[in-house]
């Protein structure tokens, strides 16, 4: 594990923002941090990054106690940020980067890298706020990855960008994984979860209420629903086993959507169907993320 | 480079940089020289026009007496012609002195009258010369009386002549026995002026260190930037390099307001003038003006100056950014901003009143409180105050300074990133508990 965190406890004046929570980020993956708003998401991140103290509970990164200068290892792109509309865009990601630790002169040679990149080099000498708030956010994102660390967070990195630079960012994030890079995404879009996340964490009301692999997040999750497309003219069978949710044509086909009941095995349940009708293609339908998200979340609320 | 360095260095050279900064900078010292020149050469102009005064003078005695100078025209008419002067009051006429008796038995008995209020040197004009001639009167009616020497009578005549010259020279005692000259007067007007500077620079850049707090807390730079760094240091930054920029725009202010000042006295100081500037301001002994500010040890004033100016701007400072990172918007502040600005407002008018009395127990006190002791002591020491004063004003102040900004730092590194609701006083008490 790359960070850990154990039973941590932030308690505000009137409410408890995180009470024992605990994740567990393997190396060089994508860690999805999800949950409603006011959940506990941020607060959690502030702890990591050192902006704020747990009240009880640890922080651990590498398997050891985080220390001040981990600051330096992590880049964060907090979810509400700015930049100081009146200065340049060279000189202020200049002066983000030398904060986060580095000298000028690589600072520089990093940030023609970065800028050639994203192909933003004239925007070098504008002030920022002539830019669009996308063009902000990719400043943003360069000055959060700029000094190379080992740990990036990302907290609703994709708000503001168009399609193509949503696509660019994603790609971007990708290959700092291949590199060896740790991060954590906190988004509400769970399309993006499901592409680049590898765990993820739901927090829900100060606590977590699922953490795990995604793809096994998801077949845990399976409602148990089947897809069949028939070669048939209709279909029509009364099973205590089976429920038809919906039965649609199409072309020479019929598909159909089957639940599974009472706890049959999926071959039972494919030699039942198997048996009477010219089968083309079935599957097992898997929850999105979306699903799981508002499923556990609501589940949580009853 | 250090973090903290990087953001004073930023504060600073943003600041510096601004047009506006730049300009009101070097512009500042031409307009002091201009506001305190032209109303002194205006004064030394008259409007040109003559003012005529009517003498009414019922005894004949006075009335030939009164020379006409290039400023007002002395009229005698008669009593007969008073009711046609009124009339023509306030425009062929500025006014009309009336002597309705002999001033030696009745000294009340003249008046001037006139539609305006009539200017400090008529009436100076008048009541010399009538003091004069009384004076005489009353001389000559001791002589006539039979009873005196006459040759004591010469010699009182002589002795009022001659006037007794006194001038009041105020001297110092200093510490080590030396004597000193001294000038009250220099020393009010010295002391007001750091006074009223220490009172504009706490104001102006306790506000600025405000709005930038709030700057960076609106357009959320501030989340940005406590991912990398201390919020304290943040905060240390701002007040640093803000204050830096003060020091800056007040070093320069200085620099270029006396090297302006010399020039332009250079300039004008042509030897007519001179005498018509001196004879205006007789009771102004220029020698002494000089000798007086000699007298002055400027060095020690300005690092007391200088050491006063840090401690209530970083005290004021530290306030004005820690309510600001309690709330959203500039309209927030002001709950919060109000009492603090009565308060440098009262410390500004103790320090006023302090003037006339530089060591009573306004002047006392509040010179060892440390919201009010910058800007009243600055009043305080050109008067030459022990040192244990001084210095216990200075630690009192920096002591106060260190509380209040461990204090504020506690709650800035909260505030910052809390948004919505206006916090309470108590809830922002809680702040500090957070870990």
């Amino acid at each position: 594990m790359y960070l850990e965190t154990h039973d941590v406890v932030k308690q505000y004046a009137n409410h408890l923002a995180l009470n024992k929570v605990s994740i567990g980020v393997p190396k060089g993956t994508v860690f999805g941090l999800l949950g409603p708003n006011g959940a506990g998401k941020t607060t959690l991140i502030r702890i990591i990054t050192r902006i704020t103290a747990p009240d009880s509970g640890e922080v651990l990164i590498n398997g050891r106690h985080s220390v001040r200068d981990d600051i330096y290892n992590i880049g964060y792109m907090p979810e509400e940020r700015g930049l100081y509309k009146k200065m340049k865009v060279g000189e202020q990601a200049m002066y983000l980067a030398q904060l986060r630790g580095m000298s000028k002169k690589q600072a520089h040679h990093e940030l023609m890298v970065w800028f050639k990149r994203f192909d933003i080099m004239d925007w070098y000498n504008r002030k920022v706020e002539e830019l669009s708030k996308g063009m902000q956010q990719k400043v943003q994102f360069i000055s959060t990855v700029i000094h190379n660390p080992d740990l990036l967070i990302f907290d609703e990195p994709f708000s503001g960008f168009d399609p193509v630079n949503t696509d660019i960012v994603k790609n971007e994030m990708l290959r700092l994984k291949d590199e060896g890079k740790t991060i954590i995404l906190s988004t509400h879009n769970m399309e993006s979860v499901e592409e680049l996340c590898d765990n993820i964490a739901l927090i829900n009301k100060s606590q977590v209420v699922l953490q795990g692999n995604v793809f096994n997040i998801r077949k845990d999750n399976r409602p148990n629903i089947f897809r069949f497309r028939l070669l048939a003219d209709d279909f029509d069978m009364e099973h205590p086993s089976i429920e038809l949710l919906s039965k649609e044509p199409y072309h020479e086909f019929i598909d159909l959507r089957i639940k599974k009941l009472n706890g049959i095995s999926n071959n039972d349940l494919a030699k039942l169907i198997f048996d009477k009708y010219e089968v083309v293609s079935y599957d097992e339908e898997l929850p999105t993320m979306n699903d799981v998200f508002i499923k556990t979340v609501t589940k949580d609320k009853k | 480079m250090s973090s903290l360095s990087l953001i004073i260095q930023r504060e600073y050279l943003t600041r510096v940089r601004k047009k506006s900064f730049i300009i009101l900078t070097l512009l500042m010292p031409f307009l002091m020289v201009a506001l305190s020149l032209v109303p002194l050469w205006l004064s030394t102009l008259n409007d040109g026009s003559v003012k005529n005064v009517a003498v009414i003078d019922n005894t004949g005695i006075y009335a030939p007496l009164l020379e006409s100078t290039d400023q007002f025209e002395f009229q005698i008419i008669d009593e007969a012609d008073q009711q046609e002067s009124e009339s023509k009051l306030g425009k062929d006429l500025f006014a009309i002195l009336q002597i309705t008796n002999d001033l030696n038995k009745d000294p009340r008995a003249v008046s001037l009258t006139s539609e305006k209020q009539a200017p400090i040197e008529l009436q100076s004009v008048i009541e010399r010369t009538l003091n004069e001639k009384v004076t005489e009167q009353r001389l000559d009616e001791l002589t006539q009386s039979s009873n005196v020497d006459s040759e004591a009578i010469v010699q009182v005549r002589s002795i009022i002549e001659d006037k007794s010259g006194i001038t009041l020279r105020t001297l110092r005692m200093g510490d080590d026995g030396s004597v000193k000259e001294s000038s009250t007067e220099i020393a009010s007007i010295i002391g007001m002026l750091f006074t009223i500077l220490i009172y504009m620079f706490i104001l102006l850049y306790g506000n600025m260190v405000m709005q930038a707090v709030l700057e960076e807390k609106k357009s959320r730079v501030v989340e940005v930037m406590v991912s990398s760094v201390k919020p304290v240091n943040l905060l240390i930054g701002k007040i640093v390099g803000i204050g830096l920029v003060g020091l800056t725009q007040l070093a320069i202010w200085i620099l270029m307001t006396s090297v302006l000042f010399a020039g332009v006295s250079l300039f004008i100081a042509n030897p007519e003038q001179a005498v018509a500037m001196s004879s205006e301001m007789s009771d102004f002994n220029v020698e002494g003006i000089m000798n007086s500010v000699m007298s002055i040890n400027w060095l020690q004033l300005i690092v007391y100056f200088v050491l006063f100016f840090i401690g209530g701007y970083v005290l004021y400072a530290s306030i004005f950014a820690m309510f600001a990172s309690a709330v959203d918007s500039e309209e927030d502040t002001s709950q919060y901003m109000t009492p603090v600005t009565l308060l440098i407002m009262f410390a500004f008018f103790a320090g006023f009143y302090s003037v006339s009395n530089p060591d009573g127990p306004l002047a006392f006190w509040t010179s060892l409180i440390p919201f009010t002791s910058p800007i009243v002591m600055m009043v305080r020491i050109p008067f030459g105050i022990p040192f244990w004063e001084i210095l216990l004003s200075l630690v009192v102040l920096y002591g106060t300074f260190l509380l209040i900004s461990i204090f504020a730092a506690k709650i800035y590194r909260v505030g910052i990133l809390m948004y919505g609701k206006k916090p309470s006083f108590r809830e922002m008490m809680k702040w500090v508990t957070y870990k």
